[in-house]
């Protein structure tokens, strides 16, 4: 999929470039009623060629890119796609409902499911309203909530992990952020259902854990999952902003590295040239992937599956490799 | 004379932190007042001037927690050392190499078992002079090895916090942490075993954000600083001055944070009480009673 008013990330421009010759191709084909198939069969070769080329190489630093791309499918994107009988459910019982932390129940491929994520917004206004994926902590409390239920109905919980982290002002730390993250990690790790987390885009630290202390942590091949941003890592650590690179390279933030320290459970590919060119088929790779793994999970006895979840954890980090 | 003055050596002496140069004077960062190391000894390092909290290296916090300052330190298996081979202006084990030379310590904290009011306890204290006390999986280790203890024999534990945050230098791994003290955490919650948070001068990020701010009872030295974010963080989110005692303990208790704040003379009274009380065990000691605010 390529939008003209879409962002256009720096190592992109080539294959960008090659994108818009081939839909002018195509305009003037049909305009003109003349045969230029070839030429736009050499243009597609062409632009799979360079595609492969850069994505098969991302920086860690383009990686952050991609993994922030506007036009990458948001939480909502997932549930509208995924989630049948989408019944949202607002609030935290206690003083707000938070747009951000997108929560409800229906069915995922016909099983009864609770669906938990941050949704990040798609334009200016959107943005806005989702304060831009960071949850303040009446989201993390509403998370909590539905957790709660979907341990009372004994629904699996699928929560996808889309922030560069919880909201970080005023109001936040007057409600207790610390708190509602903390007891929002005690509550994954407390349900007797399955709980499946999906890194969507960007895994921000502690906004990012709260919902995906989980059976399974799955991440697209473009995500990233940190600690910190690079842009933070950079001003704390090197005193300058300059050297995002730098950072994203020594945070081992990425996907595979998650995968290498054992932190995550899979990988889950992308299709040529990051999920923004094709956002159906990365749905349907990610709603492939919950399944399988679902399907795993959804036999083991509910006490088994909490010990077995709380020493996935305690062992985290003992055996890692060379 | 207190049992303060008067305190017995720890009994292991190999591990005894080595001791920051004997300055006569030290400087109160609160009200500027230059106070006299004796005196500040005495005081439980608190201005005598303004009654600021100065910050305490772990082991006194150690000293002054446990009956006659006696407990016995509890090892760490050690894990992975730098598992990113992290660098930036400087190779991550070279920061650790000059951290364990100034503090004596291997990493952000200490556990140690010991009685308190007569009653024996782990307590898991973070080291805020080692690297901010910032929590890797040294530190998480660290609390995961105490609520196991306590785990298998019973017996209370009592965390002290004093953190930046996560280890920015173990990445992943070291947000991980905040999951695995949780669920450490939650193993003695779902016992019944009592676990008192103590939140010291400042508690932010990922420690506040996981097992800090999970305690059955949470007690806050009075003035320190406890929040998610760092108010640097704040004031640049916000573009605005912070108010006067924003995030600051009493601040907390009135937001309904934590259940208790104590002066740092109240602190062991107050957690002899509350531990006595939660394990239906008479303490062998006389406690203060505590002020209602």
């Amino acid at each position: 999929m390529s939008n003209a008013n879409s962002m256009v990330l720096d190592f992109e421009k080539t294959i960008v470039e090659v994108e818009a010759k081939i839909e002018g191709l195509k305009m003037a084909a049909k305009d003109e009623g003349v045969d230029i198939s070839k030429e736009i069969n050499r243009l597609q070769e062409k632009l799979e060629r360079q595609l492969k080329i850069s994505y098969a190489n991302l920086t860690p630093w383009q990686k952050a890119q991609v993994a922030r791309h506007p036009d990458r499918p948001h939480c909502l994107d997932y549930v509208g796609s995924l989630i049948e009988d989408f019944v949202p459910l607002a609030g935290d019982r206690n003083f707000a409902d938070d747009p951000t932390m997108i929560g409800g129940i229906g069915r995922f491929k016909g099983i009864s499911v609770v669906v938990i994520g941050q949704e990040k917004g798609h334009d200016l206004e959107s943005r806005i309203k989702y304060n831009f994926g960071m949850a303040k902590p009446e989201g993390y409390r509403k998370a909590q909530r539905l957790m709660s239920m979907a341990d009372k109905f004994n629904l699996p919980v699928i929560s996808f992990v889309d922030t560069d982290g919880a909201y970080p002002g005023v109001e936040a730390e007057a409600r207790g952020q610390a708190e509602a993250i903390a007891s929002s990690i005690e509550r994954c790790l407390q349900i007797k259902t399955p709980i499946v987390s999906t890194v969507i885009g960007m895994g921000g630290s502690g906004g990012a854990i709260a919902i995906a202390a989980a059976d399974r942590i799955l991440m697209l091949e473009n995500s990233i999952y940190s600690i910190i941003s690079p842009e933070a890592c950079s001003s704390i650590l090197w005193r300058s902003t300059d050297k995002v690179k730098e950072a994203a390279e020594a945070l081992r933030f990425t996907a595979q590295d998650l995968k290498h320290f054992g932190v995550i459970d899979e990988v889950i590919k992308e299709p040529l040239g990051g999920a923004h060119r094709d956002r159906k088929a990365t749905i349907e790779a990610v709603g492939d992937s919950i399944l399988k793994h679902l399907k795993e999970l959804l036999p083991i006895n509910g006490e088994d599956l909490r010990r077995q979840r709380t020493e996935k954890f305690l062992e985290m980090g003992r055996h890692l490799p060379d | 004379m207190n049992w303060l003055t008067d305190f017995v050596r720890p009994k292991i002496k190999k591990t005894a932190p080595i001791e920051i140069a004997d300055n006569l004077w030290e400087k109160c960062p609160e009200c500027g007042q230059m106070l006299f190391s004796k005196e500040l000894k005495k005081s439980m390092y608190v201005c005598t001037r303004c009654g600021h909290h100065l910050r305490l290296y772990v082991h006194k916090r150690l000293r002054l927690l446990f009956d006659n300052g006696e407990y016995s330190p509890i090892a760490i298996p050690p894990l992975k050392e730098d598992p990113l081979k992290f660098k930036d202006s400087k190779k991550y084990t070279d920061r650790l190499r000059n951290y364990r030379k100034t503090t004596g310590s291997e990493d952000a904290i200490r556990v140690a078992k010991g009685e308190i009011g007569g009653i024996t306890c782990v307590v898991a204290a973070i080291d805020f002079a080692f690297m901010g006390g910032s929590m890797g999986m040294a530190v998480g280790e660290g609390i995961v090895r105490a609520a196991e203890i306590c785990l298998k024999n019973n017996y209370p534990l009592i965390t002290v916090s004093a953190s930046g945050g996560a280890r920015m230098q173990e990445g992943i791994l070291s947000l991980m942490q905040m999951a695995r003290t949780t669920a450490a955490i939650n193993q003695l919650k779902e016992k019944g075993i009592p676990f008192i948070s103590i939140l010291t001068d400042p508690t932010t990020g990922g420690v506040s954000a996981s097992f800090a701010m999970l305690g059955d009872v949470n007690i806050a030295e009075k003035g320190c600083l406890i929040g998610f974010a760092g108010p640097r963080v704040i004031e640049q989110t916000i573009r605005e001055k912070l108010p006067d005692g924003f995030q600051r303990a009493e601040y907390l208790q009135e937001h309904g944070m934590v259940d208790i704040v104590v002066t740092r003379s109240e602190m062991k009274d107050t957690l002899v009480r509350v531990i006595s009380i939660l394990t239906h065990v008479k303490p062998a000691v006389q406690t203060l009673a505590i002020e209602n605010k």
